[in-house]
């Protein structure tokens, strides 16, 4: 019996881990995980820097061998272009296999409806599932932090999703110590979040110590702009600006990346990690809060997706 | 404002720590109040709580509102499920489970509790120990929580004064103690006033002790997993065969207690073959030891048919195996667990076939009686189980390690997961099988 700890805290421990290095081994832990128990996983792949992140903590957790996944990227047709570059970048330099589903196609053939507000951040829902139906992936993982959003605080690492993708979070399995329970029904797939548990500066301060490399727009640089309900959004072919809304010239940068209709821009003077990581520190903003448009439409706007089988 | 200190940026360690509370202890207050106090608590969060608050018509901002996720919950006012919240100060990162109190949720508790190196325990002060805060100690003492904290609220409503602290203190130290709780620190607080929860309070003179921030900042997190024997449940397998690597092979996993060094001869379980650490590859790094929780490869002399669900000991001090199981498990599914059922059990990265040979007892909670031969056992119950696995299982006490000692029962029928395990004997105070005189039934339980 080890019940009364005797050993003394902090960094003097010559078996103490820093909280970086406690995340690091966790996620590893889930990677690992899932490749030992399923047949066909998927990673999301879209460029930003959760998902960058992710494959970086995939490509360590099976080294010298190569990942045992594939990728899969939601392309909403509204993507940053310097993001699609680096993904297809990344794909190549570690000779991945990434898979494309594309919202536009969708549009194109008539199944899903452009939204009148313009924002495609919801219709990829449905590429995402069809895709994991089509490719039979049983294992999804996602770059989703609990820290980012209030129903996400509630998703377990391993989250089961039936076989229309949907969320139901009053019927989630409890997730006892580091025992995840990958088994499901033939249809059903687990979604799978490795990184639940950092914080946004976390994965900031785990880039920087990793040095690894991100799409430029994290970083503050000049840019084309308008606001929209206090957001800056860039100015593109997919619908903005509007007649009444003034293009400006603003110096900014990105905390997160998705769709360019929802995804605004924060004012920045941060070119270097270190830069990032202060500012981020010191910001009373959340991530999404600030730059989201999404999870503004309603109190529960991403329960609500997520219950449909979003992310 | 800035509030991030260059000291924060570098904060070292990590305390994963659990809230345990009932509803009207002000358990959403402290935590409210713990956030929001140590600056956690971001603008547009506060702002979204603010209007929510505004919308139903209540006048401050309900700091509930920033935990309780779900739609079903704000609905209700209650939390059904764990939340997760992350926070830090300069000295320390945390991650908190936020449980729900109501009894029925025992199983969330579990949950959260299962994880976290330390638990908080809120009471009334002016109810002292009630049954649902014996509950709570019961729970953590069965987790083997290694701190908890009794955090006595409402310290305004009695006046501050120091004998209600200090009865309540003493009644649940005895008790907590009583269950082999190790270590317990009481607190008293106010958490809608803020006493003594970020900042001493200026109303208890009293009270020389830290506030509840202040011992969360410095309670020691626990290394004694690497004074445990070391355990390497094997998770994966790494054999590149590519021209650069084409001998390599690696036994990837998480060391689950101890320490491992290249040149110590360990044994493999259940196998019994024996052979010598080669190598330790710490992801991408060559080391020559490394130590629990880390995630490392382990490269051997010799080449041994190893797998995932194999463990890896060293041969000095490795495991007993057995096919027979005694264990004190939380059910967590809605489904009963039953004599006779066919399951499967989870064990680190092993899962087997196993039956329920016996469900000896069940555990009340309020008064920590056996109910003898419950037959079955139903959703947040809390029982002895003996079980027969189909293959050995190189099995430890929960008491000597949480990771190798914990296990699941799934359904094999649909995967759901059945029932949290904890091999051996069960916590200090049970030990004889009282015979339950009422039938307390979960409906009645006060919470």
């Amino acid at each position: 019996m080890s019940t009364v700890i005797t050993v003394p805290e902090g960094t003097d421990h010559p078996y103490a881990l820093s909280h970086l290095d406690s995340l690091e081994s966790e996620a590893v832990h889930i990677f690992r995980e899932v490749a030992g128990e399923f047949e066909r996983p998927v990673i999301l792949f879209s460029g930003g820097k959760d998902s960058i992140l992710m494959l970086h903590l995939a490509l360590k957790a099976f080294a010298p061998a190569p990942i045992p996944f594939s990728l899969l990227h939601v392309d909403t047709g509204h993507n940053f272009p310097e993001v699609l570059d680096h993904r297809d970048r990344t794909v190549e330099k570690h000779g991945l296999r990434l898979h494309v589903a594309s919202v536009q196609d969708y549009i194109d053939n008539g199944t899903l409806r452009e939204r009148p507000d313009g924002t495609r951040n919801p219709l990829q829902t449905v590429p995402l599932t069809e895709a994991i139906q089509h490719h039979r992936f049983d294992a999804v993982f996602g770059g989703g932090r609990r820290d980012e959003e209030k129903a996400r605080a509630k998703e377990r690492v391993f989250s089961l999703r039936d076989e229309f993708s949907q969320w139901d979070p009053r019927r989630q399995r409890p997730e006892l110590w580091q025992l995840y329970n990958g088994r499901h029904a033939a249809g059903e797939h687990v979604r799978v979040f490795p990184i639940s548990n950092w914080t946004e500066l976390d994965v900031w301060q785990y880039i920087a110590r990793e040095g690894i490399e991100l799409p430029a727009i994290y970083f503050a640089h000049e840019r084309e702009v308008f606001d929209r309900n206090g957001m800056w959004l860039t100015a593109g072919g997919w619908g903005g600006p509007k007649d009444h809304e003034d293009v400006q010239r603003r110096q900014v940068r990105y905390r997160t990346v998705g769709d360019m209709s929802c995804t605004g821009a924060v004012d920045s003077d941060a070119t270097t990690l270190d830069a990032v990581i202060t500012e981020i520190a010191a910001s009373r903003l959340t991530e999404r809060g600030a730059t989201r448009a999404d999870d503004k439409m309603s109190e529960a706007a991403m329960e609500d997706r997520k219950r449909e089988g979003y992310f | 404002m800035t509030i991030t200190t260059p000291e924060q940026l570098s904060a070292t360690t990590l305390l994963r720590f659990a809230t345990a509370g009932s509803v009207d202890d002000g358990k959403s207050t402290l935590v409210g109040r713990l956030l929001h106090d140590s600056k956690s608590v971001l603008t547009d969060q506060l702002e979204a709580v603010e209007h929510a608050s505004r919308n139903r018509g209540q006048e401050a901002p309900d700091l509930a509102l920033l935990t309780d996720g779900l739609r079903a919950e704000r609905e209700q006012g209650i939390t059904i499920d764990v939340a997760y919240r992350y926070f830090a100060t300069p000295r320390r990162r945390f991650i908190l489970a936020d449980t729900p109190g109501h009894v029925q949720y025992t199983r969330n508790m579990v949950t959260g509790a299962s994880t976290a190196e330390l638990a908080v325990v809120l009471v009334d002060a002016r109810n002292g120990v009630v049954e649902q805060t014996r509950r709570h100690a019961a729970v953590a003492a069965l987790l083997r929580v290694p701190h908890v904290v009794l955090a006595v609220n409402k310290m305004d409503l009695v006046d501050y004064a120091e004998p209600v602290f200090a009865a309540t203190a003493k009644e649940f130290t005895a008790y907590a103690g009583s269950l082999g709780v190790p270590e317990i620190t009481a607190i008293p607080i106010s958490a809608l006033a803020g006493d003594n929860v970020v900042e001493p309070s200026a109303h208890m003179d009293w009270y020389g002790g830290p506030t509840v921030l202040e011992h969360l900042e410095t309670v020691p997190v626990s290394h004694d997993l690497t004074e445990c024997p070391a355990r390497f449940p094997v998770q994966y397998v790494i054999r590149p065969q590519t021209a650069e690597h084409p001998d390599y092979r690696g036994y990837a996993g998480q060391i689950a207690s101890g320490v491992l060094r290249v040149g110590e001869s360990v044994t493999v379980l259940p196998s019994g073959r024996t052979s010598v650490v080669a190598g330790i590859d710490a992801l991408g790094e060559s080391v020559d030891v490394a130590w629990a929780p880390q995630s490392v490869t382990l490269r051997l002399q010799d080449d041994l048919d190893i797998s995932r669900g194999d463990l890896i000991a060293p041969l000095a001090d490795a495991p007993g195996t057995t096919q027979d199981v005694e264990a004190t498990v939380c059910h967590v599914a809605d489904r009963p667990l039953a004599v006779g059922q066919r399951v499967l059990l989870k064990h680190t990265t092993r899962t087997v076939k196993a039956i329920v040979r016996e469900i000896p007892s069940r555990l009340t909670l309020e008064d920590l009686s056996q109910h003898p031969a419950p037959g079955e056992l139903v959703a947040n119950d809390i029982g002895r189980v003996v079980l027969r696995t189909a293959e050995p299982l190189a099995l430890d006490a929960y008491a000597a390690s949480r990771r190798t000692g914990s296990f699941l029962l799934i359904d094999p029928s649909d995967g759901t997961t059945l029932t949290a395990g904890m091999a051996g004997a069960s916590f200090a105070a049970v030990d004889s099988r009282e015979t339950e005189n009422t039938s307390a039934e979960d409906a009645e339980w006060d919470f």
